[in-house]
C-alpha cells in the first residue's frame, strides 16, 4: 500500500460470501468521509449491508460502479489525500487489479489441486485425492472398514513431501460408488489394482489400516510386483478374531449418539471421539446403499464372527520390505496378532493406543513411515 | 460432490424421489409451471421460484400436476392420495396460505393414523415457503412453523442449509406420516457441497453445528447461520457458543438441547417466528421445567416483536433477529450476574 492512497475493498459480511454486488455508493468522490461514516450500500445472496469507512479520509475515486458484482477483497474505492496526483492514483489501482488478479487465480488454482476428485476406474466411481510430487515411489493409503481417505488427514500431507500420496475412497465407502461386488479383500485388492493402473503407477509403497492392510497384503499376494513396500497398521488377515460389537454397532448405527459411541471402540483416548466426527462419518453412511455394502463386506470378511482370511502365509513369503504398526490396546483386532510373524517384518507396539494409531499418534506413525520409505528412496 | 443451492438440493431431492418410487407425485400451483397460460410454456417456471424445474419435462403430467388456485381442494386431494398408496409432495407456495386449507391439515392429514386405530398411512409432504426478509409483506413472510409444532400427528421440518434440505426431503418423502417441509424463501441461492446421491436424514435429531462451552444457542432455518456467525464473531471474544440446529421442531431433540443447556449453563433461542407461543417459548419451558438447576443466567430469546411483518426494508430488517441481536444476547447472558436481594 502507497501511505497516502488506502484501497477500500469489497468487505466480507460473513463466513459464507464470497461476492458482493455494489448496490449503490452513499458518499460522491470529493468528500471527506469519517470513520464509521456509511460509504457504500452492499447487496450479497443472503443480504444487503451497509459498508462504513474503515479510515477517515477523501473519497476520491469509486473504482466499482453501482450494480456491479466483484468478489470479496476486490478493489471498490479509492481514498487519498488532496495532494496526491491522479496519474499516483491511476498507477495505484492498475498494480492493485494485477496483483489481485494474480493472487486470485493462485488461490483458485491452489484450491483446485488440493481437493479429492471423483475418478471413474472400471465399473467403478471412486473419491481419490492425489497430494504431492517428486522422484519418490508412490505411497498409496487404504482405509479401513467403514473408514475413507480423512482416515489419514494427520498423515496425507505430512507423507506427500518428495513423492505423490494418493489416498481413495474403497468401493462402499466415502464419497465412492456403493457396488462392492462379492465384498471380499481379493475384490478390494483388484479395485486397487485397477486405481493404480489409472493413475499409471507400475509399483508403489502401499500403506494399509486394518481391512486396508488386509487388502494391501492381498494386493501384494496377487500382484507382487506391484508393491514396493507394506506398511500395515493393525492389518486384518493376522488373526481370526475381531470385535463383531463395532463391526455390528457400526453398521446398525444411524444417529449420532450410536455412532459415537461405536467409534469409541477405534481409539485409546475416548475423549477424542465428538459429536462432529460421528456427525462426519454419517454424512457418508446415510448415503443410499451404503449400509447395504458395510453389511456385505462383513458377512464376506467377517463370517461367522470371525475373519475369513488367513494372510500370514503372504508375511511369510513376501519378498518386500514390511513394517507392522499396532496399538497396544487395540479393541478391534487384538495387539497378539503382531506375535509370531517373520522376523523380517518390523514390529512398532505403540502403548496407550488404539486401533486407528495413525490418528491417535500421528507423529510416531508418520516418523515411522518417513524412516521406512525414506530409506528405501534413499538406497534407491 | 459439488456444490448445489439450497433450490437445486431441493429439487435434486425430488428428482431422485421421483425416480426411485413412482407412486411419488408433486402436485401443486406452477409446480410444471406455466400450464393453463400460453402455449409452449409448461415447465417454464417449475414453481415460482423455479424449485421444481424440469421435473413436468421428465416426468410429466401424470406426476407433476398443475392445480387450480383452491389450496383446499388439492391439500385435501394429495391427502385423499396419500391414504390411497401414492406420496404426493403438494407445494403450498407461501406457508401464509394454509388459512385456505388448515382443516385439511390439522383435522384430516393429522388425525387419520390416530383416527383410524394405527390403519391409515398417511406419506404427506407439504411443501411451503417462509419468512421474513422478501420484502413480501404481512401476508407472505410469516414463519408458521409453531402452528404446525403444536398439532399432534404432524412432523416439522425446517432446514437450515441445501445439504440439510436435500437429506431431510428425502427422509419427509420416504416418511409414512404427514410432514411439513418448510423452506426459508430468503435461502433458495444459498450454495454448499451436496453429494450426488441420494442420502436420508433422520427426524428428531439436532445437528451441533458449533461446539464451545460458554453458551448454548438454538435456532431454526434461516436463523441457524446467523447463529453460527455470531458465534464466530463471540469466539473472538473468548466466548464458546454450541450452536444446535433442531432440524425439526415435531418431533424435537429434547435430550440434546437439554445436555448441551447442562455444558454450558446459558441458553439462547433464535426464532423468527413470533414471540408469543412460539418454538423459543418452548423450548424455554423445556429447560425450564428439566434443566433449571443447571442455569447459571436467565433463558434469553431472540424473537420478533409481536407485530406482523412490515412490508418496508428497514421495518422488515428491525423486525428480524439478526447477528448483532444474537451476539447482544449473548453477551448480556455471560455478563448476567445474580444480585443478592436484601
Amino acid at each position: 500500500m502507497t501511505p497516502d492512497i488506502t484501497p477500500i475493498t469489497m468487505p466480507k459480511f460473513g463466513l459464507a460470501m464470497t461476492e458482493g454486488k455494489i448496490a449503490g455508493w452513499l458518499v460522491e468522490p470529493g468528500t471527506e468521509v469519517t470513520t464509521g461514516e456509511e460509504l457504500v450500500d452492499i447487496e450479497t445472496s443472503k443480504i444487503t449491508n451497509t459498508f462504513e469507512s474503515p479510515v477517515a479520509g477523501l473519497l476520491r475515486r469509486h473504482v466499482a460502479a453501482n450494480g456491479e458484482m466483484l468478489p470479496v477483497g476486490a478493489l471498490i474505492g479509492i481514498m487519498a489525500d488532496a495532494a496526491v496526483a491522479d496519474a499516483d492514483i491511476d498507477a495505484f489501482i492498475t498494480r492493485f487489479q494485477a496483483d489481485f488478479a494474480a493472487a486470485s487465480d493462485a488461490s483458485e488454482g491452489a484450491e483446485a489441486a488440493d481437493e479429492p476428485v471423483m475418478m471413474q476406474v472400471g465399473a467403478h466411481s471412486l473419491r481419490v485425492h492425489d497430494r504431492g510430487a517428486g522422484e519418490g515411489t508412490p505411497l498409496v493409503l487404504i482405509h479401513g472398514f467403514g473408514g475413507d481417505l480423512k482416515n489419514w488427514m494427520l498423515n496425507h500431507a505430512a507423507l506427500a513431501h518428495g513423492r505423490r500420496v494418493i489416498a481413495f475412497d474403497l468401493p462402499g465407502h466415502g464419497g465412492s460408488s456403493k457396488d462392492v461386488g462379492p465384498g471380499t479383500l481379493a475384490f478390494f485388492a483388484d479395485v486397487t489394482a485397477q486405481l493404480l493402473a489409472h493413475l499409471d503407477l507400475s509399483r508403489v509403497h502401499v500403506m494399509g489400516h486394518s481391512l486396508g492392510g488386509g487388502i494391501a497384503l492381498t494386493l501384494a499376494q496377487t500382484q507382487p510386483a506391484k508393491v514396493a513396500s507394506l506398511t500395515l497398521i493393525a492389518p486384518a488377515g493376522l488373526g481370526p478374531q475381531i470385535n463383531m460389537d463395532f463391526i455390528n454397532g457400526f453398521i446398525e448405527a444411524d444417529r449420532v449418539r450410536g455412532v459415537q459411541d461405536v467409534l469409541k471402540y477405534l481409539v485409546h483416548d475416548k475423549a477424542l471421539i465428538g459429536r462432529r466426527m460421528a456427525d462426519d462419518v454419517l454424512r457418508y453412511k446415510r448415503l443410499d446403499g451404503a449400509e447395504a455394502a458395510l453389511r456385505k463386506v462383513a458377512e464376506a470378511c467377517f463370517p461367522g464372527g470371525k475373519q475369513g482370511d488367513d494372510l500370514r502365509p503372504v508375511l511369510a513369503g513376501a519378498d518386500v520390505p514390511v513394517t507392522l504398526i499396532w496399538g497396544q490396546t487395540d479393541e478391534i483386532l487384538p495387539v497378539a496378532q503382531a506375535d509370531g510373524l517373520p522376523a523380517s517384518v518390523t514390529r512398532h507396539i505403540l502403548p496407550a493406543i488404539g486401533h486407528m494409531p495413525q490418528l491417535e499418534s500421528a507423529t510416531a506413525v508418520n516418523d515411522v513411515v518417513e524412516a521406512f520409505i525414506g530409506h528405501e528412496v534413499a538406497t534407491a | 460432490m459439488s456444490k448445489k443451492s439450497f433450490r437445486q438440493a431441493i429439487n435434486e431431492a425430488l428428482r431422485q424421489e421421483m425416480r426411485r418410487d413412482p407412486t411419488v407425485i408433486l402436485m401443486g400451483e406452477d409446480v410444471a409451471g406455466g400450464r393453463g397460460g400460453s402455449a409452449n410454456t409448461q415447465d417454464a417456471w417449475g414453481g415460482v421460484l423455479g424449485v421444481t424445474k424440469g421435473l413436468y419435462e421428465e416426468f410429466g403430467e401424470t406426476r407433476v400436476l398443475d392445480t387450480p388456485i383452491t389450496e383446499a381442494s388439492y391439500i385435501g386431494a394429495a391427502a385423499g392420495a396419500a391414504v390411497t398408496g401414492l406420496r404426493p409432495v403438494a407445494e403450498l407456495m407461501f406457508v401464509d396460505f394454509v388459512g385456505c386449507c388448515l382443516d385439511q391439515i390439522m383435522n384430516q392429514a393429522a388425525k387419520f393414523r390416530y383416527m383410524f386405530g394405527g390403519k391409515a398411512r398417511t406419506p404427506l409432504v407439504i411443501r411451503a415457503m417462509y419468512g421474513a426478509g422478501f420484502n413480501a409483506a404481512a401476508q407472505h413472510s410469516q414463519a408458521l412453523y409453531p402452528l404446525f409444532t403444536h398439532i399432534p400427528g404432524l412432523k416439522v421440518v425446517i432446514p437450515s442449509s441445501p445439504y440439510e434440505a436435500k437429506g431431510l426431503l428425502i427422509s419427509a418423502i420416504r416418511d409414512d406420516d404427514p410432514v411439513i417441509f418448510l423452506e426459508n424463501k430468503v435461502m433458495y441461492d444459498v450454495e454448499e457441497e451436496v453429494p450426488d446421491e441420494s442420502y436420508a436424514i433422520p427426524f428428531g435429531e439436532a445437528n451441533l453445528t458449533r461446539e464451545g462451552d460458554d453458551v448454548t444457542i438454538v435456532a431454526f432455518g434461516r436463523m441457524v447461520g446467523m447463529a453460527n456467525e455470531a458465534a464466530d464473531r463471540l469466539a473472538k471474544k473468548g466466548i464458546g457458543c454450541t450452536v444446535i440446529d433442531p432440524r425439526t421442531t415435531s418431533p424435537l431433540d429434547s435430550e440434546t438441547i437439554l445436555e448441551c443447556v447442562a455444558d454450558t449453563g446459558r441458553l439462547v433461542i433464535v426464532d423468527e417466528s413470533s414471540p408469543r407461543c412460539n418454538m423459543a417459548t418452548d423450548i424455554a419451558a423445556l429447560v425450564a421445567e428439566e434443566a433449571f438447576d443447571t442455569l447459571r443466567a436467565p433463558i434469553r430469546r431472540v424473537v420478533p416483536p409481536h407485530t406482523p411483518v412490515p412490508f418496508a426494508t428497514v421495518l422488515e430488517t428491525l423486525y428480524l433477529p439478526s447477528v448483532e441481536k444474537i451476539e447482544a444476547a449473548v453477551t448480556a447472558t455471560m455478563n448476567y450476574r445474580v444480585t443478592e436481594k436484601v
